[in-house]
């Protein structure tokens, strides 16, 4: 420390970078004591919802490596994972071997629709995520028309979930079969709370998997295309390549996400699960303290706890203190909105900060050199 | 090992952009380990020729070149810089290509990262699933840090480096590749500080000892004394002369890079007076921080109703005097226009006081590439003076005034000649030339009382130029417009202006009647030079 002008600058720094994460401490802060939950309570949804959610979220990380922002089109990955989840139910396969084969079905849907999404991202460059996120409902589209006039018409279907009528799927697929069998697979419990041992395990895994990967060649080349595609061009780098990669990546494991977060859930909204999904885990990712060019492992669990502490005391919080339960249905998508627009508003103007910073440096210099 | 053949031999080199010949009949050779500096003023040439030998894409697509050169006695056929890299040839261009966020030794190995053995993954998708080795990159990077001779720390974020070590990163990159034999470097010393340049000039040396040939571009005469072995002069797309280090001189250099027919072109003899005249703009100690065109310390009166020029070598800091007044780059100093001391750093104050630039950048700062010509001539005026405008409500909603514009435009089409469709035309659809003359109608439509322009004829043909030149005297003479005129055609300068004011190293060299002969322009240029010289050698 040299003294302190310097420190007091540092800490509003600190303070400044981490105002999202800070913010949402204070309001889960308030809303753990005016819910009137109790420690216990709290502790046990908690753990169900960083097992349920962290997967979905950790499967933004590598686009964001590449510099393409935060992936919406991970909804794509989320319907492909779903269309897993119709077929072994529709086939009576349950319990672990059940959700393999779901991951097995979703995956090569996933890699076609990262592709695709990719090489739609290619030609968006400097807008992905708008892109990305209409890319969305676009292949929303597709999937209804799939899931709710392919399905028992072309493909065939033929136990309960279908509809009466004959083709399309049900509002809701009863997914007994797969019922939280990754939670307690390994069951644990630690002064009442239960602990989903074997799902933490998985998402260690992909936490391992996520470190490994940034010390590959491909992991280098993605932070390379992340910075500054020309300059990673120029050494020879396959820019367009490593970007669809990345995409793939990303949808492949918002696949195998989705199908953990739904044996969580236990039922499948055909048509709605995956719709806010995407919005939900940038936010968390952001809350986290990512930002839209920067994101790591610890974002994504601080960021799940964070955001999911809000949408579970809110209402409670909400109702004890308004008499309005609704009040906290409100705050969530309000806040997830907010969060999301903040830290892109937040990244801007850092960017603008960064080019003033360098200018200001340029004249000093120079009046040094005088 | 045979010293007999040349490491690069060029043979006849040409090339022409669409007609536009800019390279003729180009002809030179590099033995191992020479530095060979090349200078010539901008539009020389130079880059081009880097770019022939570096197999940019650019080149190709616009047709190729002519002629031929040997690397090591082999024919180089180069269809990318990928290709000219294998080759064994390096090039640092004035644009650092750096990630800010990798450290000093990812940016050297960048894309030639060392790997560990290959895992399950990698045998399973590919081996760009290799884990690399920071180890091994870090030794290969310190080595060619090594090999330069500097002071650079490998784990440095290049984000928080000082200019000079990013320079040197580039040119450590450039080394770590295997069988690097010639290095290119484009203006190298133009971003950096006195000190900086001068450990980069020390390095320099040592890399040619080692045997690496390098070809050093560059604007400093005194650098190419300190270094090269041979000097190419290149004016014109030709080069004017291949001198030998010891056998000459800085003055001879630059007048064998400014000195087109030294003795030919008559002045401005028309021998207004204008001692007697006022002053309507007093520059005092002005300093601009525009890149490789550094304003130090100058001072000058402009008198009301002439037309100054300013000369000199490029990258002196003469553009950076206009481009600093009118609040494009970081400007200090004082400056009075007509007993208003000037608002440094703010453009808009410049142009609602009667102040209008034509700038050096026309594709850049001077037009609205995808705009219509009559949007292009008016637009600074409607923003800034409010013309071409119908006030509406008791001007409470002002209205564009569609018939002014058009007629506006159409008059400065008439009037310069700029050749167009009709004035909806959009300006990137104009050859450069025209688009000039539009730049200029955009000035006169803001009817300036001084008029900067900088650069006017740069990269356009004979006619548009004398166009351009009678333009600017018809709205001095007529309109009684004080002109700043910036250019590096000093012939240009001579036969418009009525005082020109040559620059040296960001000051006032001299300033001299128009009428002067161009002998004792040159003297001055050349003069700064030999300052320089001794200013380097204390």
């Amino acid at each position: 420390m040299k003294g302190n002008l310097l420190s007091g600058k540092k800490a509003g720094t600190f303070l400044l970078n981490n105002m999202v994460p800070i913010m949402f401490i204070v309001i889960g802060g308030i809303g753990i004591v005016f819910s009137g939950f109790s420690g216990t309570a709290i502790m046990n949804e908690m753990m169900t919802r960083l097992s349920r959610n962290s997967f979905l979220v950790i499967s933004l990380l590598i686009p964001i490596m590449a510099g393409m922002g935060l992936n919406f089109g991970m909804t794509l990955g989320a319907m492909a994972g779903q269309i897993g989840l119709i077929f072994i139910t529709e086939w009576g396969i349950v319990g672990i071997p059940g959700m393999v084969l779901a991951a097995i079905i979703s995956t090569p849907i996933s890699i076609l629709l990262g592709w695709w999404c990719g090489k739609i991202l290619n030609l968006a460059k400097g807008r992905e995520m708008v892109t990305s996120y209409i890319i969305g409902f676009f292949v929303n589209g597709i999937y209804q028309l799939v899931v709710l006039f392919m399905m028992g018409s072309i493909i065939p279907i033929k136990s309960e979930i279908l509809l009466p009528r004959g083709y399309g799927i049900r509002n809701t697929v009863n997914l007994i079969g797969i019922r939280k069998c990754l939670d307690n697979l390994i069951p644990l419990k630690i002064a009442g709370v239960s602990i989903p041992l074997a799902t933490f395990i998985l998402i260690a895994l992909l936490c391992v998997f996520i470190l490994w990967f940034k010390k590959t060649k491909l992991g280098q080349d993605m932070r390379a295309v992340g910075q500054d595609m020309e300059v990673a061009r120029e050494a020879g780098i396959k820019v367009e390549e490593t970007r669809i990669i990345s995409i793939i990546i990303s949808t492949v494991l918002a696949g195998y996400g989705m199908i953990i977060y739904l044996q969580n859930m236990g039922t499948l909204n055909t048509y709605n699960s995956h719709n806010q999904i995407g919005m939900f885990s940038a936010a968390a990712l952001l809350v986290g303290g990512a930002s839209v060019d920067k994101a790591n492992i610890r974002n994504v669990f601080l960021g799940v706890i964070l955001f999911h502490l809000m949408f579970y005391v809110a209402p409670y919080a909400g109702k004890n203190l308004i008499g309005e339960a609704q009040l906290g249905e409100y705050f969530r998508v309000f806040v997830s909105y907010g969060v999301i627009t903040l830290a892109l508003v937040m990244y801007e103007m850092r960017k603008k900060r960064e080019g003033r910073e360098k200018g200001e440096m340029l004249a000093e210099a120079q009046k040094e050199a005088k | 090992m045979d010293n007999m053949t040349p490491v690069l031999e060029v043979k006849n080199i040409s090339k022409d952009f669409f007609g536009n010949q800019v390279l003729k009949n180009i002809n030179f050779s590099m033995e191992k380990g020479e530095i060979l500096g090349l200078v010539g003023e901008n539009g020389a040439g130079k880059s081009t020729l880097m770019k022939i030998l570096f197999g940019m894409n650019e080149i190709a697509e616009t047709g190729g070149y002519g002629g031929s050169f040997f690397l090591d006695g082999k024919e180089a056929k180069f269809t990318s810089p990928f290709d000219a890299l294998d080759a064994g040839i390096g090039m640092v261009h004035q644009e650092f290509s750096l990630l800010p966020d990798f450290t000093t030794t990812e940016n050297i190995v960048l894309n030639r990262e060392d790997r560990k053995k290959s895992s399950v993954l990698s045998d399973i998708f590919g081996n760009r699933l290799d884990t690399i080795d920071r180890k091994a990159m870090e030794k290969n990077a310190i080595e060619a840090i090594n090999k330069l001779g500097v002071d650079l720390d490998e784990d440095m974020l290049v984000s928080q480096m000082p200019v000079g070590h990013k320079e040197f990163t580039e040119i450590s990159r450039e080394l770590s590749r295997v069988g690097m034999k010639l290095l290119i470097l484009d203006e190298p010393t133009a971003v950096l500080t006195e000190s900086e340049a001068e450990t980069l000039l020390m390095t320099m040396k040592k890399l040619s000892r080692g045997g690496i040939s390098i070809i050093f571009i560059t604007h400093r005469l005194h650098e190419i004394m300190e270094v090269c072995d041979k000097i190419l002069v290149m004016r014109d797309g030709v080069i004017v002369s291949n001198l030998d280090k010891d056998k000459t001189s800085i003055p001879e250099i630059t007048k064998a890079m400014v000195g087109r027919e030294v003795k030919g072109g008559e002045g401005n003899k028309e021998g207004r007076d204008i001692e007697k005249l006022p002053d309507v703009m007093k520059i005092e100690h002005l300093w601009v921080n525009m890149p490789g065109e550094i304003v130090r310390d100058f001072s000058i009166s402009v008198k009301k109703g002439e037309i100054l020029g300013i000369g000199g070598l490029a990258g002196q800091g003469k553009l950076g005097i206009p481009n600093g007044i009118m609040g494009l780059y970081p400007a200090g100093g004082k400056v009075t226009f007509e007993d208003k001391e000037v608002k440094l750093n703010n453009p808009d104050w410049c142009i609602k006081n009667g102040l209008a630039f034509v700038s050096e950048d026309r594709r850049g700062v001077g037009l609205l590439l995808d705009e219509s010509l009559e949007w292009n001539v008016t637009f600074t005026a409607m923003q800034a003076q409010n013309k071409y405008l119908k006030p509406i409500l008791g001007g409470l909603i002002k209205w564009r005034d569609q018939k002014a514009i058009e007629e506006a435009t159409n008059k400065y089409i008439k009037e310069l000649q700029i050749k167009c469709t009709s004035s909806k035309q959009k300006a990137k659809a104009l050859s450069g030339g025209n688009q000039q003359k539009v730049c200029l109608a955009k000035a006169f439509a803001l009817e300036p009382k001084l008029l900067f322009v900088s650069e006017p004829t740069r990269g356009i043909d004979v006619g548009a130029k004398a166009l351009v030149l009678e333009a600017l005297k018809k709205a001095n003479k007529e309109n009684g417009t004080t002109i700043v005129m910036v250019s590096s055609e000093l012939e240009e300068l001579r036969s418009i202006c009525d005082r020109i004011a040559i620059i040296t190293d960001g000051k006032v060299e001299g300033i001299l009647p128009a009428s002067s002969s161009s002998e004792e322009f040159g003297a001055l240029m050349i003069s700064a030079g030999k300052a320089l010289k001794k200013e380097t050698e204390k």
